[in-house]
Parts: C-alpha cells; structure tokens; sequence
C-alpha cells in the first residue's frame, strides 16, 4: 500500500445518547483501495458509527477527514458528492421504481440538480443507460424492469449496490450488506463484493464471518462503542482481547479461510 | 409495466381523457342546446378548482406533503386581483401601488403574492414532517385567513365585492360566460399538461423518491428541502391563479375562500379523484360539486326534506367511508371497470 | 396597570382552554400517532350537552356533569367506529375521514338546535365579581375557569407520574408494541385515552359556554389554536402543552388587548388601529413561525415528534 494518508480517518470520536456512549474515542482509518471491515457484538455501536461516518448523525466531539478535508461538519447530503457513500442495513430501495428505476434516481442524483420540469425522465438515456450498466455489473439485468418489491431480498441488496455505485464513490461504508441472505445469496454478494475490490475503497460492518474472513485486508474490532483491536484477519482472530469479547470465541472458532484471498 | 392483451385495458388510458377533453371542449354548446346555460358557470368553478386541486395533488400525490392550508393561496390569488380590480375602480392604491383589471397585470401578480406567501410559509413548514407540518400549514393558513379578515378597508369579515370586476384579456372580451370558461379551461388544461410533465420529469422524479423514502433521498446526496419548498411554492402560485380566476368568476372577494374549511374540501377532492393521478383531481372536484348541487335535490325527491336541508350529515359519513374503504378513488374505481366486464373475469385479479 | 392585571388573567383563563383541548389531542398525537380533526368538536358536543342538561336539570353542577359524560362518550364512539380504523392509515386519511366527521357533527348540531347560538349563563353562585390584590375586581367565573385549570393540570401531574400508563406518555412512547409488551390492553387503551382526551375537551367546551356562543363549529377556532400550542410546547409533552396553552393564551389575549395602542406611539392612530388588528390576530402564529425557526420540534421535544 502506497504511503500516503488514508481515504477516511476518524479521531477520538465520541457520541452518547444521554448515558449510552455509542462512540468512545474510536479511531479508525481506512485506506483507499482496501476493504476494511468492521465487526463487535450487537449493540456495539456499529450502525451508529456509520451514521456518524455518513453524517446523519453528528459526533459531540472528534473529528472525520476524508480525502485530506475535514469532513465532521459536513452535512450528510454532501458526503456522497464527495465520494463517501453508504447502504443501508434494511432495504431501503424505492419499492414502487423499478429496479432500472432506482438506479437512474442514484445516477440522475449523481449527475447534479433536478431542476428540469418538463422533459421526462424516465427515457432519457443519459440516465438509462448508466444504470443499465451498473445493473449489469452488479449481476440484476434481468431484473432490471420488475418494481423493486417484486424483487428477493438478496436482488434487493445487490439494487443497494448498483444504487450506491451510482454515485461514483471513492469510499463505501456497507451497513451489513448481507442481513438476511441466504447462503447462496450471501456467496453472490461477497463474489460481487470481491470484483469491486481495488475500484472502491470499502467500509463493511458485517455479522457474517465468512465474508468479513473472505473480504477483509484488515479488521477492527467494535465493542461497547471502543474499537479494542484492529489490523489484520490473522492477528484479529488470535487476539484475547477480542475473543473474550466474543464470549469464548465462539463467533471466530469456526473453519474458515487462514487468508483473505482463499475462496471460501 | 407489461403489455395488457385486452383491448379495453389498453385503449382506456387514451379514450377517456380524449373523451373527457372532447365533452370539455363542446360542454357550452351542449348546455345551451338544453337550455341549461347557466351551469357553464358551475362548470367554470370546477375547472378553477380544478387547477387548485392538481396543484394539491401534485403537492400531495407525487410529493407526499399533506398540505392542510392550501386554500390560502387560493384566497390570497382572490384578494390580489380582487384588490387591483377595486383599486383601479376607486382609484386608489395600496403599497403604493396602483390599481388594474388587465388579466395580464393582476393574474401573474396574484400567482407572484401567492407565490412569495408559499416561499415564505412553506419554508417554515418544511422543516417539520408528519403531523407537524400538517398542522402547522392549517396554523399559516388559518393566520391569513385573519389577515384578510382584518382589512377592513376590504370589507373585513364581510369581503368586497368587485365592480366590472372581469379581467381584461388583449382580444378577448371575458365579460361573457362562454369566453370566460374557455379561457379557465384553457388555463386547467395548460395547468394540468404542466404537472403531468412535472411528475415525469427529473424534478417530479425526486419528489416521488422524497415521498417514499426521505431518508433514503439524503443518504444519497439529494438535497431534499429545496426540492420541497420548490413544489410548495409552484403549487402555492398556481393556486393562486385559481383564486385570481375564482374573483373574477364570482366577481366578489372574501376571507371565506380561505376558512380552513375550504383546505379540507381542496384536500376532500383530491382523494375523492384519485390521490397521485393526473386526470383524478378534476373528477373529484366535479364529484364534489355534483354532489353539493345534486343531494339536496335528491333528497328532497326521496321525500326527504329536512335532511334535504342537512344534506352535510350525510357526506360526512360518506367521506369517511370513502377513506377508510375506497382505493383510489374515482379514478380507481373506473380503472377496476373492465375487470368488472363479463369476460374479464378471468385476470380479474388486479 | 390594573388594566394589564386583568388581561393577564383573562390570558390565562384563555390559556386554560387551551390547554384542557390541546392536552387530550397532544396524547392522542403522542401515543396513538392520530391527527384528529375531530376534537373541536368534542368541545362542542361538551358546551351544548352542558347548556341543555342545565337548562333541563337546573343545576349547573349537573350539567356539568352531564356535558363531560356526553363529551366522554361521543370520544368513545368515535374511537371505536372511525379513529381504532385510522391508526395505520396515512395521515392524509385521517384528515379527510376526521373532518368528515366534523362535517357530521356540526351539521348534526344545527340539526338538533337549529343556527342560533344557545345561550346560558353561568350560575349565581358562580357570578359576579371579585376585589383581588392590586385593586382589580374580577369575574368570579373567569377565577374559576382558571381554579379549574390548575385542578386538572394537578391531576395529570399525578397521573403522568404515578401510573403505568403515564410512564409510557412521559417516555414519549409511541410504539404500540412496547406498549402492548408492557401487559397494556392497546385497544382498550386506546379508547380509554381517546374518551379521556374528549372529557378534556368537553370540560373546555362546558365551561366556555357562558362566555362565548354556543353554536355549530365553534369548536374549530379552538382547535386550530391548540394546533399551535401543540406544535410551540412539542408533540406528545404535556408540560410542553401547559406552558405553551398559558404562554399562547396570554399572548394572544395581551396581544389583542395592547398592540394597537402600542402601536399608536409609533403611527397615526387609524393605522395603529389597522395594524394592531392585523398584527394581533396573527400574532399567535407569528410566535409559532418564531419558535419553529428556532425549535422546531417544540420547547420540549419527545420521541413521539418523530411522527
């Protein structure tokens, strides 16, 4: 990795919701070509930092830098024109569009302001063919003209995906991209996941320590709003620290890969 | 959407607005051949409120903001044309302005106050969502329902009425019942072009996404306030073309077009059509009418006439009805038609 | 000064209304997530009910009595026929079905006792008028409207605070399943609540009718400004409906009472006059424009302003 600062940094940020601290001092950094992935028990803190890294919530103190600038009060309507775009834990797609659909609104949201009233959207090619293209990549373009609740839950995520590529991000914080899927599914995510690698920097908060193993050039470690470890998958997996945190390391004792790069 | 087989799924989109354009176009000659002149009157009322009923529904249907003090505009669009029309009567002025009855001064100024009104309200509203935003739009209206109320240069609680109040168009003599209404449906028809184009432009498109998942808009970098209050503020200002259009109809002015009672009878309307459709508004607005003109007299044939009188204690019921069992509206109801012919019963299933 | 004295309590007694209509529809907001348009006409429902039974009875006690239970009961119904349906519908829904039913009972009104407005007058043993400090002599039954007022926010001081049920409105909890997690009948609750915020407003409508007309939509003027006193003290609060009821009362009431004559140290009279009356009538939502740029959840925001 080139030595150069890296895409995100976070320092010393903190956020309490009254007694509860969310965030106690977490500091992480996250270079521009690796997938770093983030994971912690439930109630770590975890979809709370990505508000905080996505700006819809604002920390009490600490600060974020992304791409050299500070970014901690920037508001979160500007963050992905920066190039610091998220997904969403729960499906959040546009369930009346269709999936073509949903991916124009990412693409004509990217491409600048909405102002125009009167020429229709819906067969301008500057925006259909864009997200044509990105549907392909993310593996939907047979589904590209169903409505969006039409489609399963695992189609559904991967719509997250190209909606999110869309915006043509420097750095994707992915919100557990693989709830809820299957093991079919959750395999085509990551494969996906895995093709992306080196084009986009990415954030992945996960449960699913297949992926996180499969995925990850480094881990760092989230528990009760304190990052305790971070670095690479090997190091994670034999620090005490981490899994006392996992209660008897029951979450990392399973077989999987020594090494990011082993297929699982 | 697939491709329908049954031909009257595919011809009914084009047939019925065609038909519908059609019997707007010919509704004076039809009415004079029965002798019926006078409702091309009531028939210009609905297409004004039609105009103020698509802005709604466009507000309301494609942006997801129930606006509960629309009528406002509608009776600040009133008071504006009905000020200038008094002004140039009596020579007069008001912030130092003049006075006219051109269409081409006092119609644009009407949808500019109305509009500034909007921007100004809207922008304080817009900051909340839910039930907030709801009462405080009836809040803002109901405050310049008073404001008009306390002019009493202007007839205060009582209104004015305007004298040869007809806006004057270049070429275009509106004194007459006829000229006037194709004038409006001119406009309606002007109005309603430009918000089915909205919906399916970029700017309705980002409407419809703040509609269904606001969140989901920011988290992508749309900045969704000003697309809001831009909705709010070209709604509010073509309403107000409605009211300059309603003053001139009726050729008198008063805080009444603004009573929160008319907001809920605007947002009545747009449900009663089809909530988010293109032609619904104009069929619930027509429903409306018809039935304030019509139960009455319905009533009193059923031998009915103390509730002939009272002939509100029964819409009430029947709007929440409505609510709570219609979908879609009239115009839902008429798309499910075909499902209902004999031999459709087969893909009956919606 | 004794003039401002008597404003200020005539504010207050203001602010009492308020605050007993914008108590029960702020819980109705807060926990159940319901816009009724409706409850105005609760109020009117408690001032006629109370006006007839005390021209029936003689009692105005009595009366009392029985436009609380009628403003009760009306609540009850309509809850369990219209509103328990509204609960998952889109706020644009409840609009329209509850101003369809105001449309019913305000025609219903007129229906039963005709246009003209009903008048009734407070009892003797509630009339006339009083010396309190500071020289002023003061209406007896405005005195009480505001005695009335402190008892009620009394007691849902001790209900907020003292049961389950009151636990749940303080957390601002509007989640229904919570709610129902916690052993609570949600049905059951939800009419309960519903009647409860109607006696509120009965007692508001039964207790105004000796002081204004008692006629068809007078609820409505009422409403609308508890609208506002809901949106200034945060939905779903009721300290947040107490203080913002007696702040918009009194700004209302001094507003209407002193604004023009301010106003004349500054213009011509005849535009004072203009101007102070313009001014003061929206002078109330001038101050709700004032705390949403501000605040605009409210001076005491809860989880249930998410809604």
């Amino acid at each position: 990795m080139a030595d150069r600062a890296p895409l995100l940094q976070c320092l010393d940020l903190c956020k309490a919701f009254g007694a509860l601290a969310v965030a106690d001092r977490i500091d992480l950094a996250v270079e521009a070509d690796e997938i770093h992935a983030v994971i912690g028990p439930n109630g770590a803190g975890k979809s709370s930092l990505v508000g905080l890294l996505c700006g819809q919530l604002q920390p009490d103190a600490g600060t974020i830098r992304f791409d050299g600038r500070e970014i901690t009060g920037l508001s979160e309507t500007d963050r992905p024109h920066r190039g610091l775009v998220r997904s969403f834990q729960v499906t959040s797609v546009f369930q009346d569009f269709t999936a073509l659909q949903n991916v124009a609104l990412a693409v004509q949201l990217q491409a600048g302001h909405s102002f125009s009233f009167l020429r229709p959207a819906r067969g301008d090619r500057r925006l259909t063919e864009p997200a044509a293209a990105l549907l392909d990549r993310v593996g939907l373009a047979a589904a590209a003209d169903q409505p969006a609740h039409a489609l399963s839950h695992g189609q559904q995520r991967q719509l997250e995906i190209a909606m999110a590529l869309a915006l043509r991000p420097r750095l994707l914080v992915l919100d557990e991209p693989l709830a809820g899927m299957g093991a079919e599914e959750s395999q085509a995510m990551i494969a996906l996941l895995q093709a992306m690698r080196g084009q986009v920097g990415m954030l992945l908060i996960e449960h699913d320590m297949d992926a996180v193993f499969a995925l990850a050039d480094r881990i760092s470690v989230l528990v009760a709003g304190r990052i305790i470890a971070s670095g690479p998958p090997a190091t994670i997996r034999s620090d005490a620290a981490v899994q006392e945190a996992y209660l008897g390391g029951e979450a990392l004792g399973r077989d999987i890969p020594a090494t990011a790069t082993e297929a699982p | 959407m697939t491709a329908q087989d049954r031909p009257a799924r595919r011809l009914l989109p084009l047939a019925a607005p065609a038909a519908g354009l059609l019997l707007l176009l010919a509704l004076p000659a039809l009415l004079g051949a029965i002798d019926q002149g006078f409702l091309v009157g009531t028939a210009t009322r609905i297409l004004i409120y039609g105009i103020a009923a698509t802005s709604l529904n466009f507000l309301l249907g494609y942006g997801g903001m129930v606006s509960l003090g629309h009528a406002a505009y509608l009776g600040i669009g009133a008071y504006v044309t009905g000020i200038l029309s008094v002004n140039l009567f009596e020579d007069a002025t008001l912030l130092g302005l003049g006075g006219s009855n051109l269409a081409l001064v006092a119609w644009p100024a009407s949808m500019l106050v109305a509009g500034i009104f909007a921007l100004a309200i809207g922008a304080l509203s817009l900051r909340t969502k839910g039930i907030y935003f709801i009462m405080i739009t009836l809040a803002f209206a109901q405050m310049v329902y008073y404001l008009a109320v306390s002019l009493e240069r202007y007839g205060g609680d009582d209104g004015f009425m305007m004298i040869d109040g007809r806006s004057r168009l270049p070429g275009l003599d509106l004194a007459g019942h006829v000229p006037f209404y194709f004038a409006v449906l001119a406009l309606f028809l002007l109005a309603a072009w430009g918000f089915h184009r909205a919906t399916g432009s970029r700017f309705g498109i980002v409407l419809q996404g703040c509609r269904e998942n606001e969140p989901r808009m920011r988290a992508l970098g749309c900045p969704t306030y000003r697309y809001k209050l831009a909705a709010f503020v070209i709604a509010g200002a073509v309403t107000g073309l409605a009211g300059a259009l309603l003053a001139n109809l009726a050729e008198y002015v008063s805080p009444d077009y603004m009573h929160w009672t008319q907001s809920g009878d605007l947002l009545v309307m747009v449900i009663l059509g089809g909530v988010g459709t293109a032609l619904g508004p104009l069929l619930g607005v027509a429903a409306f009418f018809l039935i304030e003109a019509f139960l009455p007299g319905l009533l009193h044939l059923a031998g009915l006439p103390d509730l002939a009188e009272h002939w509100r204690v029964l819409f009430g019921p029947f709007l929440v009805l409505v609510v709570l069992f219609s979908r879609g509206g009239i115009l839902g109801g008429l798309r499910r038609l075909p499902d209902l012919l004999p031999s459709g019963r087969r893909d009956a299933r919606g | 000064m004794t003039l401002v004295l008597e404003q200020v309590l005539n504010g207050l007694q203001f602010g009492v209304f308020l605050f007993l209509v914008s108590a029960g529809l702020t819980l109705i907001f807060g926990v159940m997530g319901v816009i009724n348009l409706a409850h105005g006409s609760l109020v009117m429902v408690g001032a006629f009910a109370t006006a007839a039974a005390t021209q029936a009875l003689g009692s105005f006690l009595l009366g009392l009595l029985a436009g609380l239970a009628a403003a009760g009961l009306t609540g009850a119904v309509m809850e369990l026929l219209v509103i328990r349906r509204l609960y998952r519908r889109d706020h644009l829904r409840q609009v329209v079905a509850t101003f369809g039913i105001v449309l019913f009972a305000n025609e219903m009104v007129v229906m039963i006792w005709g246009r003209t407005p009903l008048f009734f007058n407070a009892p003797d043993w509630l009339g006339g008028s009083v010396e309190l400090a500071g020289g002023i002599v003061y209406p007896v039954y405005r005195l009480f409207i505001i005695a009335v007022g402190i008892a009620v926010a009394a007691l849902l001081y001790l209900l907020v605070t003292h049961t389950r049920v009151g636990m749940l409105i303080r957390a601002g909890s509007t989640h229904r399943e919570t709610v129902a997690s916690l052993g609570v009948d949600i049905a059951a609750l939800s009419t309960l609540l519903f009647a409860f915020g109607a006696v509120l407003a009965g007692l508001a409508g039964a207790m105004a009718g000796p002081l204004v007309s008692v006629e068809t939509g007078m609820g409505e003027r009422l409403l609308i400004l508890s609208f506002v006193v809901i949106v200034i003290g945060g939905l779903g609060s009721l300290p947040g409906a107490l203080t913002a009821a007696l702040l918009v009362g009194l700004f209302d009431t001094l507003g209407r009472a002193f604004l023009p004559d301010l106003l004349k140290l500054v213009m011509d009279p005849a535009e004072a006059d203009t101007t102070g009356g313009a001014i003061s009538s929206m002078s109330v939502y001038l101050l709700m424009a004032a705390v949403l740029v501000v605040r605009p959840s409210g001076l005491f925001p809860t989880a249930a302003g998410r809604h």
